[in-house]
């Protein structure tokens, strides 16, 4: 891929093919499946953060007028210990059901407890007032801290910390230790000039997602089921409801309906196994819609986390040792991405000895689902932040001292294997030669740059791109579009078949008109499913190929094709013409491309963040913003640009007001976008996106995903430009008014 | 709340006969922003709307011998379009500017903010530092209360059943007389106040301060008139050891909580430094006139 090649249509920014459907408002999104003699289902919560249920009496709730079924985790039928992959992650089965409805014991504030189905909405609201729970209230731990002390209250008492040399007799709430090494970090220490270590707090934090978890669920008399929901990953919702509900996998069918947003939170299940127990039990299709105060106390939010850093370096910025010591809330039950943490944290770091150990605690706080790059941007803010403190004493440009330490093609990374090709020097050099680099601060200002690690992962993808009799076509893929994927789907099929991109529909297709995908997560989709994409419209040419030979008496290996045509010799013929002859060929023709792609491309990023703080207030104000990111090649680079802006914002709301407010007891005292504050249009500069462009050599096209690495930097990048404005360090997020102020005041 | 009945008065005295002749739960409403979010809280209680939008008093503002009769359920668009008001009460018309966001705006009241009641109401410290008084009528009449002594707690107003607040009014300031308002906010916009401060000063010819008034909002269970602050400023030529004094007071006559908006030292911080910059500005107003 040393030469830049010259594509027609990949690279250009066409109209998106859900657009108009978006803007008119004619999409159909979770919430929007009604069906005839359909009821509602309703949630009851745990008004406590920790108790156990002593009773839970039903009678005058089943007695209402209108109430037709009633959904308790006793519904499940026998749940098996063992894990089943949700997404991004996986799940254990036993912790999912009790997720989804708590069994003995609630170990959230909102944590589910029954449904009911009713005729309306209001009377299965009305219903869930007449249960009458008998709790034994417990006291909650809302820290890892505090659920890592001797004598916390346990959440469970059969977790026994994995990971450990000896695995202990007594629980805990640990539920593993994880460690990464690589050299010898003492010795590194030992020939370092200069040591920095800090401790840093990330709080709990939302995806924000603006549509809620919706869904409409059907059970038929004959066994046959239907579900319709907003998800990142329908065939991941399929496996799991249907492990859940004892299903074999061709009777229930998920239909993935439009989705507004999901950044890895819409990767799993919380409604759907509940609406279709209540339909089943019913007899009538459900719906269930969370409100948001629902989706912010009981959907899987991102970890808070404790995290130490310590980094060594010679006087001259050669880094030779980095440490990180993680603890990772994982919520209710285990599985936090403590082990992404350690993995991530050093990685744009070409450093030869370096130590990570990882901790996966449980508290009282809703079950964390993967956030955008799960895992990395707590544990690589630490490391950025410390990284920016060992530039600043040593007098040496922050990009300077990343670009001589830079990882690079090569490099080896403490997780194993090593770095194919990567952009992060080219990023640094973008950053560094970018308009937002080169400005002058002013009093109150402060700059602040940092990188960004994230894999990417490949993985099942499959498509089949029908052509119907006119020459056009239908690309059939399985993996929910949440960023714009679907015009670059039809970009890739229109360069690899050398035909307009509006003559090709990219539609998802449900789960039972396309076989298995993995779902849209991981940052995989234009990489894994474009592949599979670029498979089916070679598989549509071998066959116009050998159509063409049929009809010219020739063998397929004498046609060639290109733009929109087969040609050999003096004979040509369109695509149209071909499909409208396939009757007399053959049949229709059908493309396929069923893979699992290997080779996905790390991308890095590099962020710049300006900022002014009002220094009798606390308040920042990002003045500008550039986000630098390695797409690898860019196949619609409108919404590669989309994907930079977006993670950098999320990331910037991440560092200054997002956070989850609790109670002593554990209530969440925030649980809606008045209170928890994501960024607003008006609150930020225009992001300025820097593209850079390192093929992967794994991709046809030399695409990486680049949906996730950018919420990476902009913990760092705003933290250290608010710590340089008040020359103060910063340590602990968000760096909200009274956060900042308080820094500020103590130390005035 | 299921709402029950929505009755459309055209006149004055009709909505006061309405509003004391029910048995059921009822509330007036002018925008309803406020409203209808409450009433959407979990309670079976039958509720009665009397909606005021119909009574052209209520909707009108006029400019009255120099100072301001505003019909309360006026939009804060409306009012903030009027460039006259703007003139006269500029940090009035710029707390009605901070309400909500545009949509708000276009159904959201001054009179509906009074009535509400919030601590963090941000035309109330605006009302009370401009001196407005809120004409009320009932069926025992009409009766007149000064804005900082309308809210008497959280959510809850002088007023007794019956009665509906019909106008707002506001005396003409003195010459070299300004106002200004400022809240603090953690974002830009679509945000409750942490801490609000008015200042309105009156300069005489050579820059002293000869009158002011000053309110905090969101630090107490009601916006607060704070006469020390005010004290602090009259008679200086608000250089600063005056504001800083001001802003001393400020803070010294808040009374806020913690809360996921804001800690009480935070609050108190933030008030001072809210008066303090509100005074400059008002004061660089009234220079200007």
């Amino acid at each position: 891929m040393s030469e830049a090649k010259q594509y027609k249509y990949i690279g250009t920014r066409s109209i998106r093919p859900d657009g108009f459907d978006k803007v008119t408002g004619r999409a159909n999104y979770g919430a929007d499946m009604s069906l005839p003699g359909m009821i509602w289902g309703k949630i009851l919560r745990s008004p406590h953060a920790h108790a156990k249920i002593k009773s839970i009496d039903t009678t005058k709730a089943e007695a209402l007028a209108g109430v037709l079924a009633i959904a308790s985790y006793n519904d499940f039928p026998s749940v098996a210990d063992e894990v089943v992959a949700t997404g991004e992650g996986s799940s254990n089965l036993l912790d999912l059901a009790n997720n989804i409805l708590a069994k003995d014991k609630v170990l959230y504030h909102g944590h589910a407890i029954l449904a009911i189905g009713a005729r309306t909405a209001a009377i299965a609201e009305q219903a869930l007032g007449l249960v009458e729970i008998e709790y034994e209230v417990l006291k909650p731990v809302l820290d890892v801290n505090d659920a890592m002390a001797a004598d916390a209250p346990v959440l469970h008492d059969n977790m026994f910390t994995q990971g450990l040399a000896e695995t202990p007799t007594k629980a805990s709430n640990i539920a593993a230790r994880q460690e990464f090494k690589m050299g010898d970090v003492e010795a590194g220490f030992a020939e370092a000039d200069l040591i920095v270590e800090r401790d840093f707090y990330t709080p709990t934090v939302h995806q924000g997602y603006i549509e809620p978890h919706a869904c409409t669920a059907r059970y038929d008399a004959d066994g046959q089921s239907m579900l319709w929901c907003s998800t990142q990953g329908h065939f991941d919702v399929r496996a799991s409801t249907a492990k859940l509900l004892s299903l074999n996998l061709n009777r229930l069918k998920v239909i993935a309906s439009e989705i507004g947003g999901g950044f890895g939170g819409k990767t799993t299940v919380y409604l759907e196994p509940v609406a279709l127990i209540l339909s089943k039990k019913s007899g009538r299709p459900v719906k269930m819609i969370m409100d948001r105060d629902e989706v912010f106390k009981a959907s899987g939010p991102g970890s808070a986390t404790r995290n130490w850093v310590k980094i060594g370096a010679k006087k001259d910025g050669t880094i030779t040792a980095m440490q990180a010591l993680l603890h990772y809330e994982a919520g209710a039950f285990k599985g936090s991405p403590v082990m992404m943490g350690c993995m991530t944290a050093f990685t744009p770091y070409a450093v030869p000895n370096m130590y990570v150990e990882g901790y996966d605690v449980v508290v009282n706080k809703p079950k964390v689902a993967a956030y955008r790059a799960p895992g990395a941007p707590q544990a690589e803010y630490a490391a950025e932040m410390v990284v920016n403190e060992i530039a600043d004493k040593l007098g040496i440009d922050p990009i300077d001292l990343r670009l001589q330490n830079a990882a690079k093609e090569g490099t080896q990374t403490i997780y194993g294997p090593k770095l194919k090709a990567v952009g992060l020097v080219e990023c640094l050099e973008a950053a560094k030669n970018s308009p937002q680099y080169q400005e002058a601060l002013k009093e109150n200002q402060g700059r602040g740059v940092a990188a960004g690690f994230w894999f990417n992962v490949g993985g099942q993808s499959s498509v089949t791109l029908n052509m119907n009799p006119d020459g056009t076509g239908t690309i059939v893929e399985g993996s929910p579009d949440i960023g714009g994927s679907r015009a670059s789907m039809q970009l890739m099929a229109a360069e690899e078949l050398g035909m307009p991109a509006e003559n090709l529909k990219p539609i998802i297709g449900d789960t039972e008109n396309v076989a298995f995908s993995a779902g849209t997560g991981g940052s995989r989709t234009t990489f894994a499913t474009g592949m599979a994409v670029i498979e089916a419209a070679q598989d549509v040419v071998r066959q116009l190929k050998e159509r063409s030979a049929a009809v010219w008496n020739l063998t397929a290996d004498q046609i060639e094709y290109a733009e929109g045509e087969t040609f050999s010799g003096d004979n040509r013929m369109t695509v149209a013409e071909i499909c409208a002859g396939a009757e007399r060929t053959g049949g229709q023709i059908t493309g396929r491309g069923n893979i699992n792609a290997r080779g996905a491309g790390p991308s890095f990023a590099v962020h710049l963040c300006d900022v002014e703080v009002d220094k009798d207030t606390g308040k920042v104000d990002v003045l500008r913003y550039t986000a630098v990111q390695d797409a690898g090649k860019a196949i619609h680079p409108s919404y590669v640009e989309g994907q930079l802006q977006g993670g950098a914002v999320q990331g910037i709301g991440w560092a200054l007001n997002e956070e989850y407010v609790y109670s002593a007891d554990g209530h969440m005292e925030n649980a809606g976008f008045l209170d928890y504050r994501i960024p607003l249009a008006s609150d930020l500069p225009m992001i300025d996106a820097i593209i850079v462009e390192v093929p992967n050599p794994f991709h046809p096209f030399g695409v990486r995903g680049v949906g996730e690495s950018g919420i990476i930097p902009p913990l760092a990048a705003t933290a250290y430009a608010v710590s340089q404005a008040i020359g103060l360090p910063i340590t602990d997020l968000p760096c909200s008014p009274p956060n900042v102020l308080k820094v500020i005041q103590d130390n005035a | 709340m299921p709402v029950v009945e929505y009755k459309v008065p055209e006149n004055i005295d009709a909505a006061v006969s309405m509003l004391s002749n029910t048995k059921l739960s009822t509330k007036v409403m002018a925008g309803g922003t406020d409203l209808i979010i409450q009433s959407r809280a979990q309670s079976s209680d039958p509720l009665v709307v009397i909606d005021i939008k119909r009574i052209d008093s209520m909707m009108t503002a006029a400019i009255v011998d120099g100072g301001l009769h505003l019909g309360p359920s006026m939009s804060c668009a409306q009012l903030t379009a009027r460039s006259d008001i703007k003139a006269i009460y500029p940090g009035l018309v710029e707390a009605a500017y901070l309400i909500g966001s545009t949509q708000v705006q276009g159904r959201c009241s001054v009179g509906g903010n009074l009535c509400n009641a919030s601590p963090a109401a941000d035309t109330i410290p605006a009302l009370i530092v401009n001196g407005a008084e809120c004409v009320i009528h009932g069926p025992k009449g009409e009766r007149t209360v000064a804005a900082e002594d309308f809210a008497v707690g959280v959510g809850r107003n002088c007023m007794e059943q019956g009665e509906l607040l019909t106008r707002i009014q506001i005396p003409a300031p003195a010459a070299k007389t300004s106002d200004a308002y400022l809240r603090f906010i953690p974002r830009t916009e679509m945000d409750i106040a942490v801490a609000g401060a008015a200042v309105s000063v009156t300069l005489d010819a050579d820059g002293t301060c000869t009158a002011a008034r000053v309110s905090i909002g969101a630090v107490a269970t009601t916006a607060l008139l704070v006469t020390e602050a005010a004290d602090a400023l009259i008679g200086t030529k608000l250089e600063d050891a005056a504001l800083n004094a001001a802003a001393a007071a400020a803070t010294a006559a808040s009374k806020p909580i913690t809360d996921r908006r804001g800690t009480i030292e935070f609050r108190r911080h933030v008030v001072g430094v809210l008066t303090r910059r509100a005074a400059v500005i008002a004061a660089q107003r009234a220079k200007e006139k």
